[in-house]
């Protein structure tokens, strides 16, 4: 695998060891919404008028992080460097990676990747998180139960605009995620994914032993937000053949956690020959230094403290290996990973901020409608006689006279001549609708120009050589 | 006034200038008794008023009173009761070690208005000549002495059981700021009679203004706090053990900065810390000598040991503080204990105390046989864990809720109590219920022996549960059955309170025996202990 540039800074320790280094994926490709990413990259779509990235990056920043490293494509990083808004809005340091696009790396290679960075425990994030979730409810768990995964889940919205380019009702859904917590609703106990089971739920009869009752939730979107222990980095290098963290490793890890093996072995037999000897499983036991470790067994000895009741066994079960999820009832949590997603995203993401809706550098005349719900962009044209309801307009747009825009997406450097209509569509970068268009719950992709009177409804207009990608 | 009393003085003086000196000295003794009521009457309006003026300068004045009391005592007190001779150089002491206290005092304006009549005082005594000054310089100097008088009288009170009086929560939350440690809100309405304590809700974590990752504040002691909160470590032991381990972690990971000592900056260092903690959960008196025992051994490193030294030695102290006061304290206790228990006995044990757990386990190891009643009482239900605990080891056990105590104490041979701390007059501070149990043991005469470890003697004198007490979470208190939460919305009731005590008070009537590793004493012998233990450090 080759890198092509690292923006190296070297790291600044504090006066003691961090405690948290961010991380954040942002190579994926939106394999889900080709449409809008063939062009241009999923961290920088616009949402809102602030390009993708830009949200996990304001939720990091906003918690308190200085430092993130940033996994991500040279155009993305390019864009990092150049782009305004992110620029000046973004505070912290990023130490940004660059992958190759054309090497199929997925999210647990990429840790592999940056092994050499890690020094503490990580949070994972990914860059289509679009969330105002308490982040100590999550890094909490972690803390507290001195967890190896801590994970975030929301409730998932149903969508409700009509969806351009898709035809007759959607689906009875994507493969469904089981989820299961126990009691409290912060252990993970089960998770599996519909495609991977053949008849039905298999339950080892350990989990049921332990955890008698348990609550098995499906309908949970998974905000690909995770704290993990340093030590599955480690176990991530030995093991090479774990590719994807929410794929593989997660479930993976939820499995292990009533394993027999872990339970039993006792971590200050490992010594370091060993460990590179034997079995994977074991270096998941990599703890700290036996003493430290002797004094923490003591206390929690000593402690009334016991996390269920019921049955003859200690604390966690006694085991090494515990993983929480937090989820959310309530607040908005998006992952702008299909088009839906993203058109809902950008309804809702323009009331979370103060921003004055019409951006200062804009030139809206005064004879257009601009409805309170939109928000234009910097260096946008809007024309007279033009109403914009309910809609995002980005970046260096021309509006022209007469124009209707209702429930929209129109990105960065569009082009809408006079008399146009359009309604529930996303236009995307640099498009061109000619003059007296009519577009009803389209998407015309980037770059495409729209000849002049065209009626289109409920249609998505790429160009010729995306067709020949697919 | 102090004009009046100056010129009484001069016309004095004038009179007898000429006098012996031994009349002079006895009249000065007069005036300066005259003058030290008076002055003490002045000094009193004085504080009323800057009281009422000035709230910020509290802080700093009372620092700045604390070293007028250091430096004081020793001119106050020759001042006072000078024998004839050493009356003159007396005065001259006090004026010498005056000038460098008032010298402290620049910025305040009391200081000023002293100034102000010392100034007045210097120009009616440039007329006059040397002796003179010395009685002026004398009388002034006994305002100074005055407030030392005054002073010991109140005795500061700390602030968590203040929290009724809004100075006293401003002052925390000032001083909170200043070390940049959230301060964490009352929740919920608090009964009256213990409106002066915190009241915290575990939905409310401590962690929520903190940053991620946590800067400010050690990541393990963050971690340690949300544990204290959530009751993840609780008893006094594991607290005490689990604080000492993430002490061990902080020394680890620090660094003297450039132009410090370590014995004193790692000392200011913690100080936040442990704000932090017991913004978490109070500190319990386990805790707090631990903490004090730590700050003593920072501050008796040597400045000339480096700092890898000395860390290493921080880290031996603290293991060897926990092995001796805890472990082989432990193992102590038990040797103690199980003499004293015998074939047949039945024993009944309050909550989850992990000595007497280890004493019964011990116990049962060496072939004693017996069998244990375990009472237990809601919201915390912890003496579900003892019973496993028991059970787990194989020792006959019975399981009553509190209610059933009068029910089932006639079985009973001994009861064994633990404890989270001893208090300076012999009452013992436990779990909430445990002086209900000592007095329905004491009306059947069942002996009611306390198990506790020296480590949690304290210096505290209290005779009741009110003043000094820790408030729970009141939710916890609200149980589901049946699908049904009557208490769901109970603070909307105005007129109800929910409290959830932690702890109370056990009078020594009430003990017939306190076992510690030093040995098997009567309740009322704790001072004593005390005092062998002050004196051996």
């Amino acid at each position: 695998m080759m890198f092509c540039c690292e923006s190296c800074c070297s790291f600044v320790l504090q006066v003691f060891g961090m405690e948290l280094q961010a991380v954040l994926m942002a190579a994926g490709g939106g394999s889900r919404m080709m449409d809008l990413t063939y062009n241009t990259p999923k961290p920088l779509l616009p949402v809102g008028n602030r390009p993708l990235i830009w949200y996990p990056l304001n939720l990091l920043e906003r918690v308190g992080f200085e430092e993130v490293i940033v996994i991500t494509t040279k155009e993305v990083q390019k864009a990092l460097s150049t782009d305004q808004r992110l620029k000046t809005d973004v505070k912290m340091r990023l130490d940004v990676v660059c992958i190759q696009e054309e090497t199929d790396m997925g999210t647990a290679d990429a840790l592999r990747h940056i092994q050499q960075k890690i020094k503490t425990d990580i949070l994972v994030v990914s860059c289509d998180l679009i969330t105002d979730v308490a982040l100590h409810e999550v890094v909490d768990l972690f803390r507290a139960h001195n967890a190896t995964l801590s994970m975030l889940m929301s409730k998932v919205h149903e969508f409700t605009d009509t969806v351009p380019g898709q035809k007759g009702k959607k689906k009875a859904g994507e493969q469904r995620d089981f989820v299961g917590v126990d009691v409290t609703g912060k252990r993970l106990l089960f998770m599996a994914n519909e495609a991977d089971l053949e008849e039905g739920l298999v339950f080892r009869k350990s989990i049921m032993r332990k955890h008698p009752r348990m609550l098995i939730k499906t309908g949970l979107l998974d905000a690909h937000l995770y704290c993990l222990k340093r030590s599955v980095v480690d176990f991530l290098v030995h093991n090479k053949s774990v590719t994807s963290i929410r794929g593989e490793l997660v479930p993976y890890l939820v499995r292990k956690q009533f394993s027999k093996f872990l339970n039993t072995k006792n971590a200050t037999e490992d010594t370091e020959k060993n460990q590179k000897q034997q079995d994977a499983h074991h270096n998941l036991e990599l703890l700290s230094t036996s003493k430290e470790e002797a004094l923490l067994q003591l206390a929690r000895e000593r402690s009334c403290w016991n996390d269920h009741r019921g049955d003859m066994s200690e604390a966690y079960h006694g085991g090494k290996l515990r993983c929480y999820v937090h989820i959310m009832e309530e607040g908005m949590c998006y992952r702008v990973n299909t088009l839906a997603a993203y058109i809902e995203a950008n309804r809702v993401v323009p009331k979370l901020f103060e921003d004055p809706p019409i951006h200062p550098t804009a030139v809206v005349t005064e004879r257009s409608l601009v409805g309170s719900d939109s928000i234009i962009g910097p260096y946008c044209q809007i024309s007279d006689k033009t109403s914009i309801k309910r809609s995002n307009v980005g970046t260096s747009s021309t509006i022209k006279e007469k124009v209707k825009i209702t429930n929209s997406i129109i990105m960065n450097g569009v082009t809408i001549e006079e008399g146009c209509n359009i309604q529930g569509s996303v236009i995307c970068n640099n498009a061109v609708i000619g003059r007296g268009a009519d577009m009803k719950y389209c998407l015309v992709g980037s770059g495409q120009c729209i000849e002049p009177e065209a009626e289109r409804t409920n249609e998505v207009i790429v160009g010729s050589d995306q067709l020949m990608e697919i | 006034m102090a004009d009046s009393d100056g010129r009484q003085v001069d016309s004095i003086n004038h009179s007898t200038e000429e006098g012996v000196k031994l009349q002079e000295i006895v009249q000065a003794k007069c005036e300066g008794k005259e003058l030290t009521r008076e002055e003490k009457q002045r000094l009193r309006k004085e504080k009323k008023q800057h009281k009422k003026n000035k709230k910020d300068d509290r802080g700093p004045p009372e620092k700045e009173k604390e070293k007028e009391k250091a430096s004081v005592p020793a001119p106050s007190k020759p001042a006072t009761q000078s024998p004839a001779h050493k009356a003159a150089p007396v005065p001259v002491n006090a004026s010498a070690s005056e000038s460098p206290v008032a010298a402290e005092k620049p910025a305040k304006s009391k200081a000023e208005q002293r100034a102000e009549r010392r100034a007045r005082q210097d120009t009616e005594r440039a007329s006059k000549q040397g002796k003179k000054e010395g009685g002026q310089l004398s009388a002034s100097s006994k305002p100074k002495a005055t407030p030392n008088e005054l002073q010991p009288v109140v005795k500061r009170l700390p602030e968590h059981i203040q929290v009724d009086d809004p100075a006293a929560l401003k002052k925390l939350a000032k001083k909170l700021e200043r070390q940049q440690v959230p301060l964490r809100s009352d929740y919920g309405y608090k009964v009256s009679l213990f409106s002066h304590l915190h009241q915290y809700s575990r939905k409310n974590p401590p962690t929520q203004q903190i940053s991620i990752p946590a800067t400010v504040i050690h990541p393990s002691i963050v971690r340690l706090g949300l544990q204290y909160s959530q009751g993840i470590i609780a008893g006094s032991n594991a607290r005490s053990v689990a604080l000492l381990h993430a002490f061990k972690q902080v020394i680890r990971d620090y660094s003297t900065p450039p132009n410090e000592e370590l014995s004193r900056d790692l000392v200011n260092k913690l100080s936040p810390y442990i704000s932090f903690l017991s913004q978490c959960r109070p500190l319990s008196a386990s805790m707090g000598n631990a903490i004090k025992y730590i700050k003593k051994e920072i501050s008796n490193i040597p400045s000339q040991c480096k700092e890898e030294e000395a860390k290493r030695r921080l880290q031996e102290c603290i293991d060897s503080y926990i092995n001796e006061k805890i472990i082989l304290a432990s193992e102590a206790i038990s040797k103690y204990a199980i003499e004293k228990i015998s074939d047949g006995d039945v024993i009944l044990v309050y909550g989850c105390s992990s000595l007497v757990n280890h004493i019964l386990c011990e116990a049962f190891e060496k072939q004693r046989k017996f069998r244990v009643i375990v009472v237990d009482s809601r919201p915390r239900l912890e003496g579900k864990e003892a019973l496993r605990r028991l059970v787990k080891k194989g020792i006959r056990c019975t399981y009553v809720l509190i209610s059933a105590l009068s029910y089932i104490l006639p079985e009973v041979s001994k009861v064994f109590l633990g404890a989270h701390a001893l208090l300076a007059n012999g009452y013992v501070m436990s779990r909430v219920g445990t002086s209900q149990i000592a007095l329905v043991a004491k009306a059947f005469n069942v002996p009611v022996l306390v198990c506790c470890e020296t480590y949690k003697f304290c210096e505290r004198v209290q005779t009741d549960s009110f003043v000094s007490n820790e408030l729970d979470d009141p939710d916890d208190l609200i149980v589901t059955r049946n699908g049904k939460t009557h208490l769901e919305n109970w603070q909307t009731v105005k007129s109800l309170g929910l409290l959830n005590l932690v702890y109370d008070v056990t009078p020594p009537d009430f003990v017939d025996l306190v076992i510690t590793d030093l040995g098997m004493i009567p309740c009322t012998s704790v001072p004593v202990v005390l005092r062998v233990k002050n004196v051996d450090q």
